[in-house]
């Protein structure tokens, strides 16, 4: 067990795909919430998700009121054309008085520091900024407040890239973890001919199929492409591509990128905060409302128990996870590698 | 399995696991209806969270068009939902009767209660596979993030549309949830 | 001004002598204008073709072949941040920037910017503009439309563009190691295993379609690039740069049968056919031209 010796508390980040589930976020103790408008602007770009503009601004009161913040993430990339989607995007998150914007674009985040230079910009991890010359080009250019950190760092190398930084560090400790480095995959593109990077949508549902047979065989598809196939009594699970199952040459079925697991930073939580994070970032803006709840309690739990010396115990959240395993990924060692 | 046919359900490898699993009775809870005296409540449920939560239709956009075959499994009927905002409609349908659909959802009655109360984490049903999905993945994933965006449950709201009957209503559900 | 033909920097693990002996006849034979050189894909294979790189350069210049070097994509650890400091430390040779990472070391240094930067919109490409860059490559996934609008800007900012018009498409990188994860070892105790396929290593569905390709950490189409029939549009829009990118089979044969289609000395048709003659192994697509999936061909 460790003693923390940090002055000030984490802050926690927490997702919401619906007003509905900001709500609960909030009520459960998050610090901050993260969301985004509906449509292309962002990148949880899925049916019946994110907020109306007239949704958000509510949202920011209902957050204000209870003392938390709201994280506007507009960080998916206009492609030439469509800049001004996503600059309306911005002046409006500004309106109505949200508390940070997540962005990724570099025009997007020249636009903000121009246009909205009084505004705080956080960099998202979309810009995939994983070493301190990169970060330091942000800070430098842009003015950032706070990176947040690709899940692709060992905690020793955050120590080192919060070093060498001036901006805040926010870091992932729970959720569905992207095996690719982020807003630079075009594996959903290469299938389906829609852009996770320029329309923020991954895997899209309208290209999902579920196929089970007589022996309760289940084939994941997205497009024409058979993402896994399991067998009866086998988890199920949603057709993401670096998420599936896949033979080469010299092996077979096997996750040639990554299993269905969630990452779990529970345990390193008090050696992150030494190594210099100041905001816990938990993904899952897709997820349930019920799931949000869960989560965010458990970790509204263990960040206060940590503050008081504890060591606290959340094993409840292995259940939520999908796939139910869990990792502690890239953060402990090198050989996640 | 994509069926047009709900009789070609009936046999389905989904529906012959999901009758056998769960018997946990909770028809006892239910009087015995023939279904045309079923149609009014479903009806008055349909008709009540509508005008409760208007945004719903929003949420659901394109989706709102399509056809919603949800299987009760161990229930003697299915029902179709079709959220048109202009006239949504719930209707219950004898087995036999084949409807054309856009979506099919299947799961025992006792874990579709459990959904719609959102206590229990639908996604984790989903990959349990206690909840049986085919058809338009689009459709599929607009309502789930449609209904999952309401500030109660819509257990509470389809218990509380009841009026004096939301006590035994909302009853229901909680002994359906611990289960 | 003419468009510019050129082979982009090798992304596969080659022996020494193999990558020698590729641009040895590039510089020989190949009809092209620039050469990008450097490690891309992973910093432990850098220093396996140092002892080969200056006599790559020196052939390559004397055959009037202008030499660009490319940095890394993709930094992460130490030994990665050392090679981009490495790769862009000379302050009298070209970069082609990969990663924001390089371009804090090239402040006041004009430079290019390669396809691994996010350059998708005006905004960002005046950002580079004047930033330093001097061309800037495209994300293979950008479609048409959008390719036609940047130029527009780049042309009113005297900033060239590149397109890839051959080869195997990157589609995303990883901070893992997909070659070594195959054969259950890890990016530090891979025994760069990576060296056994010299264009990535075919990835099948579990029901065997043919799917992708693995090459160290990143992640390419199955299907090779093919912008035959679109090349009379990119020469309409005043496209200046486009890139073949290096296989074990074939650049040359592309690279010919490319600069007699931008001279006009055969049609597009005729270009197809050649190309074709060279059975590469895999099908060749042109989708994310045309905003379809990248996979597909689109006739």
């Amino acid at each position: 067990m460790s003693e923390l010796l940090y002055a000030d508390k984490p802050e926690l980040i927490c997702p919401a795909g619906t007003p509905a589930s900001l709500k609960v976020a909030v009520d459960a103790g998050a610090d901050a919430i993260y969301c985004g408008f509906v449509g292309p602007t962002n990148a949880r770009n899925f049916p019946g998700l994110n907020f109306s503009l007239e949704e958000m601004a509510k949202s920011v009161g209902y957050a204000h009121d209870k003392g938390a913040k709201l994280l506007c993430a507009i960080n998916s990339f206009p492609s030439a054309g469509r800049t001004d989607i996503w600059k309306e995007a911005i002046d409006n998150a500004v309106s109505i008085g949200v508390d940070a914007i997540i962005i990724a674009d570099i025009g997007m985040a020249d636009y903000m520091s121009q246009k909205h230079s009084n505004s705080r910009i956080h960099l998202s991890v979309q810009a995939g900024a994983s070493s301190p010359e990169a970060i330091n080009f942000y800070t430098d250019r842009f003015d950032i407040k706070r990176v947040v950190l690709p899940r692709i760092l060992t905690v020793a190398e955050i120590k080192k890239v919060h070093d060498e930084i001036s901006c805040e560090i926010e870091a992932f400790i729970f959720g569905n973890i992207g095996m690719m480095a982020e807003g630079r995959c075009s594996l959903t593109n290469y299938v389906t001919g829609q852009s996770t990077n320029m329309d923020g949508v991954c895997s899209p549902a309208n290209f999902v199929h579920y196929e089970e047979d007589e022996d309760q065989n289940l084939t994941t598809r997205l497009g024409e492409f058979a993402i896994d196939c399991i067998g009866c009594g086998q988890n199920a699970g949603y057709p993401t591509i670096c998420k599936g199952r896949y033979n080469v040459s010299h092996r077979k079925e096997y996750y040639a990128f990554e299993e269905p697991i969630s990452l779990n930073l529970t345990h390193l939580l008090p050696d992150l905060i030494k190594a210099g994070v100041t905001a816990l970032k938990i993904e899952g803006r897709q997820r349930s409302k019920s799931y949000i709840r869960s989560v965010v309690s458990s970790f509204r739990n263990a960040v206060d128990g940590y503050a008081r010396g504890e060591t606290p115990d959340i094993s409840d959240l292995l259940a939520l996870t999908e796939g139910h395993k869990q990792t502690e990924g890239a953060f402990k060692s090198k050989a996640w590698r | 399995m994509k069926a047009e046919n709900i009789s070609d359900l009936d046999n389905s490898p989904g529906q012959n696991r999901l009758n056998k699993a769960n018997k946990e009775g909770i028809l006892r809870f239910l009087p015995p209806l023939p279904l045309f005296t079923l149609q009014p409540l479903l009806t008055h449920i349909v008709k009540s969270i509508a005008k409760k939560h208007p945004k719903l239709f929003l949420r659901l956009g394109n989706s709102a068009n399509k056809t919603f075959l949800i299987n009760p499994t161990n229930l003697p009927f299915f029902l179709i939902l079709k959220p048109d905002p202009n006239n949504p409609t719930l209707k219950a349908h004898n087995r036999r009767d084949i409807i054309k659909h856009d979506v099919y959802i299947a799961s025992s009655f006792a874990t579709l209660l459990k959904m719609i109360d959102s206590k229990t984490d639908s996604d984790a049903l989903f990959f349990n596979r206690e909840i049986v999905v085919s058809g338009d993945s689009e459709a599929m994933v607009a309502l789930r993030n449609a209904l999952d965006d309401m500030d109660d449950s819509l257990a509470s709201d389809v218990a509380a549309s009841f009026g004096p009957l939301a006590p035994p209503i909302r009853k229901i559900f909680d002994l359906v949830n611990k289960a | 001004m003419s468009v510019k033909l050129n082979i982009g920097p090798n992304l596969f693990n080659w022996s020494p002598e193999i990558w020698r002996d590729f641009y040895f006849k590039i510089a020989d034979e190949a009809p092209i204008d620039n050469v990008f050189l450097g490690e891309v894909i992973c910093s432990k294979r850098a220093p396996l073709f140092y002892p080969v790189l200056a006599q790559v350069v020196e052939r390559l210049e004397k055959a009037n072949k202008k030499v660009i070097f490319s940095t890394l994509a993709e930094v992460t650890s130490n030994i990665d941040r050392r090679l981009m400091n490495k790769q862009t430390a000379d302050k009298n040779i070209l970069v082609e920037a990969n990663d924001i990472s390089a371009l804090q070391h090239l402040k006041d240094t004009p430079h290019r910017i390669g396809s691994y930067i996010n350059v998708y919109n005006e905004d960002s490409l005046e950002f580079f503009a004047k930033n330093g860059a001097t061309s800037i490559a495209l994300n293979p996934e950008m479609p048409k439309s959008a390719i036609k609008q940047l130029n527009i800007s780049a042309k009113s900012l005297g900033v060239e563009l590149e397109v890839q018009i051959f080869g195997r498409i990157g589609l995303a990188l990883s901070a893992r190691c997909y070659h070594a994860r195959a054969y259950e070892r890890t990016k530090d105790s891979c025994k760069f295993i990576c060296d056994v396929d010299p264009d990535g290593m075919d990835l099948t569905t579990m029901e065997g379609q043919e799917f992708l390709s693995i090459n160290g950490i990143q992640t390419m189409s199955y299907t090779y690039l093919n912008l035959v029939n679109e090349i009379d549009e990119l020469l309409e829009f005043g496209i200046g740069n486009l890139r073949i990118s290096p296989h074990s089979k074939g650049t040359l044969k592309a690279a010919k049968t490319f600069r007699l289609l931008i001279d006009g000395e055969i049609d597009a048709s005729e270009a197809g056919a050649r190309l074709e003659e060279e059975k590469i192994n895999a099908p060749f697509s042109n989708g994310f031209y045309h905003g379809l999936a990248g996979n597909e061909w689109r006739v």
